[in-house]
């Protein structure tokens, strides 16, 4: 056991530090890269350069390239990043203030809550909120994806609620909402029942400018609210009762996390449909990559959540040409390993 | 600096834990063990006094200061509460868990003359081999020992550490209580530990405060407090006081008296 000097600690630390930094700036250009790339994917081949070039100035190649790349193809690939980015966002701090690496807006049932509201939708036309015209179907979605998740933090805040239970309770949401969605499809038409699935599968096709700027705006607003409570939510880390003694309000930290995790995950959810695991897959890498320290892996995770959306919508169009599958699809193919890594790496750790 | 606890009573809901409890005048750097059978009411007395629990009556004072009238953030600053030891699952270095928990009183940049408290800190307890190491992957006494070091790096004036010792081996339950009261005497910082092991209290302990049934029963130093026949009483047991080769006090304990 060598001795080491205090000076020595701080060195380290200093240096754990920057590699910390480090990653969070290769990551961010792993998403720009992935970003280009996504705009740069699709059908008619046009080189990365000459998107780039459109990218920067519109009209460089012609009005059908300016068309293609700002109307259709750049929508999407900001959604992809938005979305990501809100969905990881939500888990990060899901899993910190549950105290379990599992919870995300999918496997709480958030998503199919959403789902449920939006078939209520598309089938008996009815609208939580009247007269909005065509923005029913997402409405609906978000009100039902935050009323569930407002059911969530009433739910913990029952006595004896364990993380365990916490899971077993999404898994209770779930199916009820699945049980309900199936009446609806029951009830509907086929054209009506065609609209259901398609909404459900998760789709970056929905984007628009508006929703890319209310996401964003979202993002900006909830992801500095959190990073402002970074050193709470890394005490939160060390137990509930250790965080309460270095002087955290823990009970009120709880609510103001929750009010901005419920906004973040039904706005995602509400915008493109029921896109699982990525809330699971972002903080994991997280995770693995910087530790709990929330400086990091708050901004970390949202950078990950974005570049594995992003990435998935690639994957979505280069699996088969000419056909852009449902991004739903592909994220859930992929998330389930990484879920069940989680399941069986926290088996070990035994957690209650 | 003093500190004083005045007519004191605590309890959740309509069960009372402390009833009218008094402890009077205790004095800067003084090491105080605070003893009684598990459900005393040991624990209750500590959150009441971090002020996770509001008492139904009477008052703390910190010289001058009622502590009820502090935020709870100056609180956390002033009386730094260690619970008893719990696992954790976070993914943390030893450091930035003691890093954390002086943040939580600090503002939110990293300065320079933080991660110097960190280091010093970790180095007092002889920690610093395990700066890097994830707490996690730490032995409970490991652990405990961190969990002392996240109470003592915030410099607070009074430190509450509730059975310290439980999770560790002989030479750890020394060691650490060695060191916390050297460097909080060093400090002029005043120390509460609730203990078990009544010879550890009387090797270092300056008073020792008998609680049981939420009532203090004796309040003095350790050669007063366990010889008197409360002890054995309160824990079920039947004790003897005596004085070993070395000089320093021992309980002899067993569950009936010897014919």
């Amino acid at each position: 056991m060598t001795d080491i000097t205090a000076h020595g600690l701080r060195v380290r630390y200093g240096a754990h530090t920057r590699r910390r930094y480090l990653m969070l700036l290769v990551v961010t250009l792993c998403l720009l890269v992935s970003f280009i790339v996504d705009v740069a994917t699709g059908p008619g081949g046009y080189s990365i350069a000459t998107v780039t070039q459109v990218l920067a100035d519109p009209y460089s190649h012609g009005a059908r390239l300016k068309v293609i790349v700002w109307d259709y193809r750049l929508p999407v690939a900001l959604t992809a990043v938005i979305v990501g980015g809100l969905l990881a966002t939500a888990g990060a701090q899901m899993q910190t203030i549950l105290n379990n690496p599992l919870a995300e807006p999918f496997t709480l049932g958030v998503s199919s809550a959403a789902s449920f509201g939006a078939s209520l939708a598309i089938v008996l036309g009815f609208s939580v909120i009247p007269a909005v015209g065509g923005l029913i179907v997402t409405l609906n979605a978000f009100v039902f994806a935050l009323a569930t998740c407002g059911f969530i933090l009433l739910a913990t805040r029952l006595k004896g609620v364990g993380s365990e239970t916490m899971i077993l309770f999404g898994i209770a949401i779930f199916f009820t909402f699945n049980a309900l969605l199936a009446l609806m499809q029951y009830m509907a038409s086929e054209d009506q029942i065609s609209r259901i699935v398609f909404w459900m599968m998760g789709s970056l096709g929905r984007a628009s400018w508006e929703k890319i700027g209310l996401g964003a705006l979202l993002l900006a607003v909830a992801l500095p609210f959190g990073l402002m409570r970074t050193w709470a939510m890394t005490a939160l880390r060390m137990g509930e009762a250790t965080a309460e003694s270095m002087g955290v309000d823990v009970a009120r930290l709880r609510v103001e996390m929750l009010i901005s995790i419920s906004l973040m995950a039904a706005t995602a959810v509400a915008f493109v449909g029921t896109v699982g695991f990525i809330g699971l897959v972002g903080p994991h890498i997280a995770r693995l990559l910087v530790g709990e320290d929330q400086r990091f892996f708050l901004p970390l995770s949202t950078l990950i959540g974005a570049l594995v959306l992003s990435l998935t919508s690639i994957i979505s169009k280069s699996i088969t040409p000419g056909v852009i599958y449902p991004i739903g699809i592909i994220t859930a193919l992929i998330g389930v390993p990484v879920f069940i890594s989680i399941i069986l790496s926290t088996r070990r750790e035994k957690l209650s | 600096m003093t500190l004083e606890m005045r007519n004191i009573s605590a309890g959740y809901g309509r069960h009372v834990v402390l009833r009218d409890i008094t402890i009077p005048d205790i004095a800067a750097g003084d090491f105080v063990g605070v003893i009684g059978p598990n459900a005393s009411g040991k624990s209750t007395m500590f959150k009441t006094l971090a002020g996770l629990l509001r008492p139904k009556g009477g008052s703390i004072h910190l010289d001058d200061t009622d502590l009820a009238d502090l935020r709870r953030r100056d609180r956390a600053r002033a009386v730094a509460y260690m619970p008893q030891a719990y696992g954790c699952n976070a993914i943390l270095t030893v450091f930035e868990s003691v890093l954390l928990a002086l943040k939580q009183t600090t503002g939110w940049r990293v300065q320079d003359d933080n991660l110097d408290r960190v280091s010093e800190t970790l180095a007092a307890l002889r920690l610093s081999h395990l700066s890097e190491r994830g707490i996690s992957d730490l032995s409970g006494g490991q652990a405990q020992m961190v969990a002392v070091a996240q109470t003592m790096v915030r410099s607070p004036r009074v430190v509450l550490l509730d059975e310290p010792t439980s999770a560790l081996d002989l030479h750890h339950q020394l060691s650490i209580l060695g060191s916390v009261r050297d460097e909080m005497r060093r400090r002029g910082t005043i120390v509460m530990a609730a203990l078990h092991d009544l010879n550890l209290a009387a090797q270092f302990c300056d008073r020792l405060v008998l609680i049981n049934s939420g009532e203090i029963l004796a309040d003095g130093t350790p050669a007063e407090v366990l010889a008197l026949p409360e002890i054995g009483k309160t824990y079920g047991v039947v004790t003897s006081l005596e004085t070993t080769r070395r000089g320093s006090l021992f309980v002899d304990a067993t569950l009936e008296a010897r014919a």
